[in-house]
């Protein structure tokens, strides 16, 4: 069988579960969690860094940029100016062009404002960033994210960290359907079986921060998260069966005594 | 002797302080940072040749974990 590569952005991951490193409780369990989950990238945000303790230990010295693809994202950012300038801070901290972009609209949901979504997409598109965008669920303007260069599209399943699964599956497979980049459900994924019906819709891969990070066990969550996205990856490729509303018995009936 | 801001807060450090000498006194030379000086980012390869002026405003970032 052919190796069932994932190509975004100029990358070929083995692993279609991409996992953000915010919210575990010390960097030696993040470092752990990434490992569980297989993946081959993970998020991180650009912060600055605290000058009052030297001795803080950095993220970078328990994951190696050189091992694990860093996706540097935008999470925090209002407004395209504030979504620039971290990435292009990001870009010359890093010296890759692989970015996340998510452009914020309200600070109860998190919702991504898209308006500004797409207009900082198309700009660092313009500047040959490889940009990954986060956004809603809706098709047409997943398009207009595709017509200004994205990477990849990355509509949410459910507002960041509610864990409350994928609300519009409808939505997610018209993406899909006509996205010719990848398609990577962000957001709102809660658990590992989530996560496979994501892939058994047919996205491209998923990406998962607090289902693993919140998990009382978070690195067993992380593998849990590592066999969902196989199996619904897998399922998916296999193509299930037609549903259908009367019984089929499995046994033949030829031979009954 | 200069007063600048660093990451918000205000630092003062000796005359003719270069941006390398900025993240040797804070123990992030070779480590994953990036600096925007007067908001304007300096490429890594002009840390050194880039002098510090009183009332500068400099942002020193880094990764951290998110999501």
């Amino acid at each position: 069988m052919k190796k069932d590569i994932l190509k975004v952005a100029g990358k070929l991951l083995k692993s279609r579960l991409i996992v953000g490193t915010g919210k575990y409780k010390s960097f030696s369990e993040t470092a752990k969690a990434v490992e569980a989950s297989g993946a081959e990238m993970v998020t991180v945000a650009v912060r600055r860094v605290n000058i009052l303790d030297k001795k803080k230990p950095l993220l970078t010295d328990y994951l190696n940029p050189k091992k694990i693809i860093f996706l540097p994202n935008t999470a925090g950012c209002f407004n395209s100016d504030e979504a620039l300038r971290t990435l292009r801070l990001a870009r010359e901290m890093g010296g890759w062009k692989l970015v996340k972009l998510e452009v914020l609209g309200d600070k109860k949901t998190l919702y991504p404002n898209m308006l500004e979504t797409i207009n900082s997409t198309k700009i660092l598109a313009r500047e040959g960033f490889k940009v990954m965008v986060y956004c809603t669920d809706d098709p047409l303007l997943a398009k207009k994210l595709e017509d200004n260069g994205a990477s990849a599209i990355m509509p949410l399943a459910s507002p960041i960290g509610s864990g409350l699964g994928i609300q519009n599956k409808v939505n997610i497979s018209l993406i899909i359907k006509q996205s010719k980049v990848p398609v990577i459900v962000d957001a709102g994924i809660g658990t590992a079986s989530d996560a496979t019906i994501a892939m058994e819709l047919g996205c491209d891969g998923v990406l998962i921060n607090s289902a693993i990070a919140n998990a009382k066990k978070p690195i067993l969550m992380a593998k849990a998260f590592r066999d969902a996205v196989i199996s619904g990856r897998n399922s998916y490729l296999a193509g299930r069966m037609k549903k259908i509303f009367f019984a089929s018995a499995s046994s033949p009936t030829k031979g009954l005594i | 002797m200069a007063k600048i801001q660093l990451n918000g807060k205000k630092v003062v450090i000796k005359s003719n302080y270069s941006l390398l000498d900025l993240l040797k006194k804070y123990k992030l030379v070779n480590k994953k940072v990036a600096i925007e000086h007067n908001g304007v980012i300096i490429p890594k390869v002009n840390f050194k040749k880039k002098n510090l002026k009183n009332n500068d405003k400099i942002e020193i970032v880094h990764f951290i974990g998110g999501g």
